[in-house]
């Protein structure tokens, strides 16, 4: 066998010791660091990846929110525009009616002064027709108290004199 | 869902390891060729004292030399024409071996270059001898080595060779790229998390190793464990596959020894990290009659060890086959000579090679990525959680 012959045990043995003094040194002088170097920055590529997709989400909630802020602002003002129109309107109908119910009592007022007048004018009225009413019988009795043809004309007479004012 | 995934994982193993008998029968094409070699080898020798490198047979041994380890560093060699001086260049490299006199160390220089044993070296008392790229220790009583009918050795026999040769000096090389770049690469995250320079051309690499290779084949909870092999022995294949493709001629991941060295990393890691319901899978397969469980049992267990055999294998082959096709097409360049002229000759070769050449890099690469893939995917199976059905 011509490969059995090439075979040199001594070189196998040489070969044997390089290649494991070279695993040895290569490990610990080049390939630890070098896959660790390499491991530390496709992990520092990873994290900074994570970190910008978590600053889009918070950038995209911060909008979000701006969003939200916005339109609760809007929603605010619609409210309190709508709450003040409805003051308006309700101050304007509290002003009527109170407007309403004070002329009413004015008016009520005056009928009641209206009445009392007339009815102080009345019995005032009434003192003045009992006056005249003396008067006349007075008149009559001290003129004409004889006659009674006389004294019936003249009350006749007096009683025409005598309207109802 | 469970099982679709396993499906799919055992039609990838099986398409690779088809891919690697192709590739293994290539590689018995090279064998041929190197017997063919061995044979006519005294021929050759003799037609071309020059060390011209011409005719097929001289182009057979180089290529089989070249496929070999060496134990000196040769860039190129000139002259040699005409009866002139051959010149080598390049230069030699510590020669370390285990005698029975123990450790001998000299440089490889002392060989003169001579590869067919006759050049004995004495030190310590014992003689040494380099034939075809494997160096021998010849008896007390021998002063040179005797061949039998088959060409080999009889008085001497092989010793235990720790030499720093060009695979092993590759091997160096391509350990020390690694740590000089990945290491600045880890230290130019402390100035920042954004790597500078060469650095961005490596940190992709290790991001593809980590998310295609091992963290979908082990699981994202168990995959940190392996990164350290996993990345080593894909960076180490890959800049020894390419450093096979240059100039220099190094040939570290078509040696047997390598390829087996480095599938026996992913075996024992692979066993020693391995669950119970990895075991249970192997020796009594649940889900399935008692009959069929033990008929099983033996299927895995085989199945434990051709998975790394089969790498080992194909790494070899497929590099093996590469450095044989690419020195095979630059030969076409000599070969073809008669038949296409100088000019034909040169530029069918150099078509063909930059071809190949091409096609070798893309090669050089997945071989890298199919032996880290599929030793995780082994690890992946030997750690994977079975939901229980």
């Amino acid at each position: 066998m011509n490969l059995l012959n090439d075979f040199s045990p001594g070189l196998f043995i040489m070969q044997a010791i390089i290649l494991l003094v070279l695993i040895v040194l290569m490990r610990k002088f080049a390939w630890k660091p070098i896959l660790d170097s390499l491991n530390s920055r496709e992990e520092g590529i990873k994290d900074a990846l994570d970190a910008a997709e978590n600053a889009k989400k918070e950038l995209q909630n911060l909008n979000a929110d701006n969003e939200r802020i916005l339109n609760e602002a809007r929603a605010e003002r619609d409210g309190m525009l709508k709450e003040a129109r409805e003051m308006k309107a309700t101050m304007i109908a509290d002003a009527k009616a109170e407007a309403e119910a004070e002329a009413d009592k004015v008016i009520k007022q005056a009928q009641v002064a209206i009445i009392a007048e007339k009815k102080a004018a009345i019995a005032d009225l009434k003192n003045q027709v009992a006056g005249i009413s003396v008067e006349i019988a007075e008149k009559v009795v001290k003129t004409e108290l004889a006659d009674k043809d006389k004294q019936l004309a003249l009350v006749s007479s007096l009683l025409e004199e005598v309207t109802l004012n | 869902m469970m099982i679709t995934r396993q499906l799919k994982k055992c039609f990838l193993a099986l398409i690779f390891s088809l891919g690697s008998i192709v590739m293994f029968s290539n590689v018995e094409n090279t064998e041929v060729l190197t017997r063919h070699e061995e044979g006519g080898e005294h021929h050759a020798n003799a037609a071309s004292e020059s060390g011209l490198v011409d005719s097929k047979e001289e182009i057979n041994a180089y290529k089989a030399h070249h496929l070999a380890d060496s134990h000196d560093f040769h860039l190129f060699s000139y002259g040699g024409e005409h009866g002139s001086q051959r010149h080598h260049v390049g230069f030699s490299l510590p020669v370390i071996v285990w005698t029975s006199k123990g450790l001998v160390v000299f440089m490889s220089s002392e060989f003169h270059h001579n590869d067919d044993g006759h050049h004995i070296v004495s030190k310590k008392g014992i003689k040494l001898a380099k034939l075809h790229s494997k160096i021998y220790e010849l008896e007390a009583n021998a002063h040179a080595i005797n061949f039998n009918k088959e060409h080999h050795p009889i008085n001497a026999h092989k010793v235990l060779d720790f030499s720093i040769t060009k695979s092993v000096l590759g091997m160096l090389i391509a350990g020390l790229l690694m740590l000089l770049g990945f290491s600045s690469l880890a230290k130019g995250y402390k100035r920042g998390a954004i790597p500078t320079g060469f650095g961005r051309v490596l940190e992709p690499l290790v991001i593809y190793v980590r998310d295609e290779i091992a963290r979908p084949n082990i699981g994202e909870k168990k995959y940190r464990k392996y990164m350290g092999f996993l990345l080593t022995v894909f960076f180490f294949i890959w800049i020894l596959n390419l450093l096979g493709l240059t100039p220099l001629g190094f040939n570290v991941t078509g040696n047997i020894a390598v390829t087996v060295c480095l599938a026996l990393f992913t075996f024992v890691i692979t066993t020693f990290t391995a669950n119970k319901d990895y075991w249970k899978h192997i020796f009594w397969m649940p889900g399935v009659p008692v009959p069929m469980k033990i008929v099983l049992m033996p299927i895995e267990i085989l199945g434990m060890f051709t998975k790394p055999f089969s790498l080992l294998i194909r790494l070899f082959a497929n590099i093996t086959a590469g450095h044989a096709v690419v020195m095979g097409l630059i030969a076409v360049a000599y070969t073809a000579r008669e038949a296409l002229g100088v000019a034909g000759g040169f530029g069918v070769s150099f078509l063909l090679t930059l071809f190949i050449s091409l096609i070798e890099v893309l090669v050089a690469f997945l071989q890298a990525f199919i032996f880290t893939m599929l030793s995780s995917l082994f690890i992946g199976m030997a750690v994977e959680e079975h939901d229980h059905h």
